[in-house]
């Protein structure tokens, strides 16, 4: 194991550290070495047991909708799985990120400064609400809530075939979607609002300078310098809607079946499926959820990377400006 | 700033008058009154109704007729300019309903159970539709599995976020710190099946409440070390050198000098990751797995936590239960928004703030 890089005012290699120094900082170094380590084993105990599932699985675990594990032979696949977490996560980031970047704007732009503070609060407060008590207001409230407007859908324009519906609607991917974006509404608005507050005041200024009104100042000089960030912003956003659990699990009724049907109860989700049945896996089945939850990993991982890779061109563009 | 794009032309003669030509103040609430007025009259003599409909119908007429008011007096770029402001104000409405709605709809439904009977009895013996019980267990349950977890995860992420602001320079920093953003975005229920792998399945530990807090400390380290990160690095250098200066060691300066300066800081970020993971439900699923009684060893045995608590009386068809679910959500949300509150006060006193 190599010393770590020592820190910018480095000791001068005649001086010895002192033994309280050298305690400490191994200490640190050790804590981060740590963090990695856990992180590498979290992917290597998933693989662990994931993979003796997965070959005892008589069918194709990529394409297969199906769900019996514990069935002999097993029978099981994900396919369903990720097609529901994708389509659920896709609806509430489209209807979140609407929002969220209005209200980010709305907060930096519009509302005074004395107002912006605690507007700005409630709206985090969003984000602490745990998910459970979205669940259950999800259930209870908003299920019947949504009815209406489900059937609204449903009759005007049932001629689109992601509307269409047998009369039947409730707990459906549209629910588990509206669910899903107030949950990821603050995240993506605190994010948008950082982004925007860095906007140099120097490009509002010149905008406004040009005779802009307001909106085209903001379209000028705010959205331009902020879009990588609300990109990066609304991907993350994504990564967080597919790893939700809980509410997704209490408000959409599950079925293993690859619907085009948005508004008929029906879908289910990787995450979702792991918490409604691991109850009454066996063996193989608790190994299947884990290979389940393993894919999710990655596929969060992937939408993670890409948001950091997005950011991290923007820093290289600021500093080729600056 | 917005007078510069409203102040009169040099040469009028030059402009198109209409773009010179400004809507009073009060010309909008007048409109929004009047359209108001006019959709209850629309919803009084045609099939249109219900309350959520009236809403949505008025806003949305309310923007067209706005902005075609502006657009003949006031020209289309004053009319976009208007269009915009509404928009994001709706959106900020938008964003602030589902929280009144989650916050009322809990308190009503949770006051009706919220009782010194569900604060100090458990669900032993009580079926799913007997009145009575509560959730004694539970709240043991989440204390002691949100307790040790912090015990653990703080020290941890405290370190890590020294490293990575006092000593990390270089590849080994960038990773480590990438690392922490890839836990960020790590979903609770992965931390969860880990445990379950690792704790339950491989060493045979058993469901357990201290398995719950491996889980919790997972996703309660990246927050913590976040949050400590943006803090440690807004001490003032100047203080880490008048340390040094005086002679003092590199550790001393950062235990007696930073970290006591960064302490509000840090405290708020704690108490933030607390109550972050005390709603999670997924993983004390795979880990805590429930019990309905009251197991005070958070070492042996199933225990009971709060959300698990929702969850599962949630899931079942009897009005008490149904009740106890709504009880049991007002308890997280009271401690959840209690911390937050704190955390806010906390940081407002602080010394130390980004601008």
């Amino acid at each position: 194991m190599g010393l770590p890089p020592t820190g910018d005012k480095p000791v001068s290699p005649k001086v010895r550290e002192r033994f309280g120094d050298r305690l400490f900082r191994r200490t640190t170094f050790s804590s981060a070495v740590l963090l990695l380590v856990l992180l590498v084993a979290i992917a290597l105990f998933l693989l662990d047991r994931a993979l003796p599932a997965i070959e005892k699985d008589s069918t194709n675990f990529l394409t297969t909708t199906s769900w019996f594990p514990d069935n002999t032979p097993p029978v099981f696949g994900i396919a369903a799985l990720v097609y529901g977490t994708v389509v659920t996560s896709l609806l509430a980031v489209v209807m979140a990120s609407a929002v969220a970047i209005g209200v980010a704007l709305s907060i930096t732009q519009y509302v005074p400064k004395s107002l912006a503070r605690p507007i700005g609060y409630l709206v985090d407060l969003l984000a602490a609400v745990p998910s459970v008590v979205y669940g259950l207001w999800g259930l209870f409230w908003l299920v019947p809530a949504i009815m209406p407007l489900s059937k609204w859908l449903g009759e005007y324009f049932g001629w689109i075939p992601i509307f269409q519906s047998q009369g039947i609607f409730g707990k459906s991917i549209f629910t588990a979607s509206v669910v899903l974006a107030i949950m990821i509404l603050p995240v993506i608005a605190a994010i948008s609002r950082e982004v925007f507050l860095q906007v140099p005041r120097e490009h509002q200024e010149a905008a406004y300078a040009l005779g802009s009104t307001k909106w085209e100042m903001i379209r000028l000089a705010v959205l331009p310098y902020g879009r990588p960030g609300l990109i990066s912003a609304v991907v993350l956003g994504f990564g967080r809607a597919m790893g939700e659990t809980i509410a997704v699990a209490m408000v959409l009724s599950a079925n293993y079946q690859i619907t085009s049907h948005l508004l008929t109860p029906g879908g289910n989700t990787l995450a979702a499926n792991i918490a409604n049945t691991f109850g009454d896996a066996g063996t193989i089945g608790q190994g299947a959820l884990i290979a389940s939850g393993l894919v999710l990993f990655a596929i969060t991982l992937v939408a993670n990377f890409s948001a950091r890779a997005i950011v991290a061109r923007r820093k290289e563009f600021r500093g080729a400006a600056g | 700033m917005t007078t510069l794009s409203t102040a009169p032309p040099t040469s009028p003669h030059q402009v198109d008058q209409r773009h010179i030509r400004s809507l009073p103040r009060w010309s909008f609430p007048v409109l929004a009154v009047a359209v108001v007025l006019g959709s209850l009259v629309l919803f009084a003599v045609t099939p249109l109704q219900g309350r959520a409909d009236f809403i949505v119908f008025t806003a949305a007429v309310y923007a067209i007729v706005q902005s075609g008011v502006s657009a003949a007096v006031e020209g289309g770029r004053r009319s976009r300019d208007r269009l915009a402001a509404t928009l994001t104000t709706t959106a900020l409405i938008l964003a602030i309903l589902p929280l009144i709605a989650v916050l009322g709809y809990t308190i009503v439904h949770g006051a009706r159970r919220f009782d010194l009977t569900f604060l100090t009895h458990s669900l032993r013996n009580i079926a799913a539709n007997d009145p009575g019980g509560g959730a004694y267990h539970a709240i043991i349950g989440t204390l002691e599995q949100v307790g040790i977890a912090t015990v653990i995860a703080v020290p941890l992420g405290l370190f890590v976020s020294i490293y990575l602001v006092e000593y990390a320079r270089g590849r080994f920093g960038r990773v480590v710190s990438t690392f922490v953003d890839v836990m960020t975005g790590l979903p609770s229920i992965v931390a969860g099946l880990f445990v379950l792998a690792l704790w339950v399945l491989i060493l045979n530990q058993g469901y357990s409440g201290f398995a719950g807090s491996l889980a919790l400390v997972i996703l309660m380290i990246p927050i913590v070390v976040r949050t400590t990160e943006e803090i440690l690095r807004l001490v003032p250098d100047a203080l880490r050198e008048a340390s040094y200066a005086l002679g003092i060691p590199r550790w001393r300066t950062v235990v007696s000098v930073v970290l006591p300066a960064a302490l509000p800081g840090i405290t708020t970020g704690v108490m933030l990751a607390i109550s972050r993971v005390s709603g999670e439900t997924a993983p004390l699923l795979l880990t805590v797995f429930g019990n309905a009684s009251i197991n005070m060893s958070p070492f042996s045995g199933p225990q009971e936590g709060l959300p698990l608590f929702v969850f599962s009386e949630s899931g079942l068809p009897n009005n008490p239960s149904i009740d106890r679910a709504w009880a049991g959500a007002l308890t997280l949300i009271v401690f959840v928004v209690l911390l937050n509150l704190t955390a806010r006060l906390l940081i407002r006193r602080s010394v130390l703030r980004r601008g």
